[in-house]
């Protein structure tokens, strides 16, 4: 029982020194944006949030367009999310629940797709989008991806289990057509998958750094992903507590979505894995 | 599975023909199944199949994204494949990725080992160690440039504090990779720890008892059990951290810039990439590069999945056996 018990305190002990050094860079974040640049070279360093906060991130509104970025960000992440709980859900529905021909070789396309890198067609994907004239907008962020593989795969296993045979049946006995018995019967059923992949997909567009990168070349509206980079390699070597009030800035949103989801969310991760 | 299938198929079929409605046929019947799935297909036609059909026409081209195009025949390969850089990024990425993925993954299994045997505050726990890898990763390789800095940087201050020597972290060839991989594992230890402790509770209780009752020890029913019955879960981190190793960018871009810092021991086969596509504009050099890291993909997938066969044909039985016997139980 003793020996339990030591092993039990032992336990909390290493997880309480990974949960520290998981936390410290966000806390080491607020110190240094809560100081002055002057403070961080002084040693031995201040080790505690400081006063200064509003004032650097005054000058961070002074510095980058922050809340065009931060307005253009969160419309495109709300816009992919829209359109990628549509479109990959109504893929998933037919996927799961209905027989088609060629259905299987269909699916092992989708599954094959997994295979290929982003990176292959980084240039060629660039130089297409320029063609369609969508470079610098927010169709060159949203649109290539409205309808990807991973989202149709996680949400298929979903629905084939989530989504009752009786109750389309049933709705087809009603007379619905196949969009009517998605929109009737299928989304309402899916709404806890929809709201797993909706927050890994705002995540995901919101932290999104080297495509916007690449096809935002208008330095005027871009990504707050890309705008902090620009605050960091512009004027970040001359004030650097300015550059972590950005970082904080664009960190705390993102923080919030996922603290209000967290358990649900990384419960649906693991099982993510499981199913492999 | 199939024959199921037909079967439910002929009943529903019957179903609707009682109803009294026609089967409609062909288009008409599948048409919206076919309208449902399109648009990925469509998507991955545009933005997927094209792209690589052309990059393969762009590879043999000079081309700076606005003058003309100018065919140059194998050249872009032969400059890829006796650029010393080129090779420098492959060797680069690979250390960076071992350095970074040998702690990730032992020190996620040690926490999801904690994880599982703890009672209290696990959803706090949880939380705690996914919370890195849901943040932006630009701001928070800033957040790690300021710590890791060699004039400022609180690693140095703890140095100094215990009296050891200072280390120029972020200009030092080797300190590049450390603060790279040092960021890297940060965000992932919490994500596959969470993946792991899922795969700890899918193991029985029963199986443990079991061994328990033949007088197995902690050690051997850790190497001998649970390892085993893990094989599929580590494997999956294992692959997905090659695929994600492999592509790394982000956190070297914004730690030491665009070619890699000192020495260019920094740039990653990404970074590459970028640096001579997007910022010297060689468009036609970056089409041969995508193909290389293509290539080098294929090549590691295959690795892994020959890996994951073996231990399929190998473990991997030991570990069913023991799932199956768990459930009869």
């Amino acid at each position: 029982m003793r020996a339990e018990r030591i092993r039990t305190v032992l336990g909390h002990v290493v997880l309480m020194i990974g949960v520290l050094i998981s936390i410290f860079p966000f806390y080491w974040m607020i110190v240094i944006a809560s100081n002055t640049s002057g403070d961080m070279f002084k040693y031995p360093p201040k080790l505690l949030p400081g006063g200064d906060l509003l004032v650097n991130m005054h000058h961070v509104l002074q510095n980058i367009d922050f809340w065009g970025s931060f307005g253009f960000t969160i419309a495109t992440a709300a816009v992919a999310t829209v359109l990628v709980l549509f479109f990959d859900s109504l893929a998933a529905f037919a996927f799961a629940k209905y027989d088609f021909p060629g259905k299987k070789v269909l699916f092992t396309i989708l599954l094959a797709t997994f295979m290929i890198p982003a990176q292959l067609s980084l240039v060629p994907s660039f130089v297409t989008l320029s063609w369609f004239g969508w470079v610098g907008s927010m169709k060159a962020l949203v649109i290539p991806g409205a309808a990807n593989a991973f989202g149709i795969f996680w949400m298929r296993q979903y629905a084939s289990g989530a989504v009752p045979d009786e109750l389309i049946q049933a709705s087809k006995v009603d007379g619905a057509g196949f969009f009517r018995q998605y929109w009737t019967v299928g989304l309402p059923v899916l709404r806890p998958g929809l709201a797993f992949l909706g927050i890994f997909t705002f995540i995901g567009v919101w932290n999104d750094y080297l495509w916007p990168l690449i096809v935002l070349t208008d330095p005027g509206k871009v990504t707050l992903q890309v705008a902090l980079q620009q605050l960091n390699t512009v004027v970040g070597a001359t004030d650097y507590s300015m550059v972590m009030a950005g970082a904080l800035m664009s960190v705390i949103p993102l923080v919030g979505i996922f603290l209000i989801g967290a358990r649900q969310f990384i419960a649906d991760i693991a099982a993510g894995a499981m199913k492999f | 599975m199939s024959s199921l299938q037909s079967v439910r198929d002929r009943r529903s079929a019957a179903r609707a023909q009682a109803d009294g409605s026609v089967k409609p046929s062909g288009l008409k019947r599948f048409g919206p199944m076919y309208a449902a799935v399109s648009p990925f297909y469509i998507l991955f036609a545009v933005f997927g199949i094209f792209p690589v059909g052309f990059s393969i026409f762009l590879s043999f081209q000079s081309w700076d994204g606005i003058g003309k195009m100018k065919s140059v025949g194998w050249e872009n390969y032969k400059y890829l494949l006796t650029d010393p850089q080129f090779w420098q990024s492959i060797v680069n990425t690979l250390e960076i990725w071992v350095m970074a993925t040998v702690p990730m993954l032992f020190l996620a299994l040690v926490v999801a080992y904690a994880l599982h045997t703890a009672v209290r505050f696990k959803s706090f726990y949880r939380m705690a160690y996914f919370v890195p890898n849901v943040t932006s990763m630009v701001a928070m390789a800033i957040v790690f440039g300021s710590i890791f800095s060699g004039n400022f940087g609180i690693l140095n201050d703890l140095l100094k504090s215990i009296g050891a020597g200072q280390v120029q972290w972020l200009t030092d060839p080797w300190g590049i990779k450390v603060a790279i991989a040092a960021l890297s594992t940060w965000r992932w230890v919490g994500y596959n720890a969470i993946i792991y402790l899922a795969g700890l509770q899918a193991i029985s209780q029963d199986v443990y008892e079991a061994a328990k009752m033949d007088g197995a020890n902690a050690r051997q029913t850790f190497f001998r059990i649970t390892i085993p019955l893990m094989r599929p879960i580590i494997l999956f981190t294992v692959i997905t951290s090659t695929i994600g190793g492999l592509q790394l960018f982000t956190e070297s871009q914004v730690l030491v810039g665009d070619s890699g810092g000192t020495g260019q021991s920094g740039e990653t086969i990404v970074v590459y990439l970028w640096q001579h596509a997007f910022v010297q504009n060689q468009f036609g050099y970056g089409g041969a590069i995508g193909w290389a890291l293509f290539i080098l993909i294929v090549l590691f997938s295959i690795i892994n999945w020959r890996f994951l066969r073996e231990r399929n044909d190998d473990l991997g039985r030991k570990g069913r056996r023991l799932r199956r016997n768990s459930r009869a139980s």
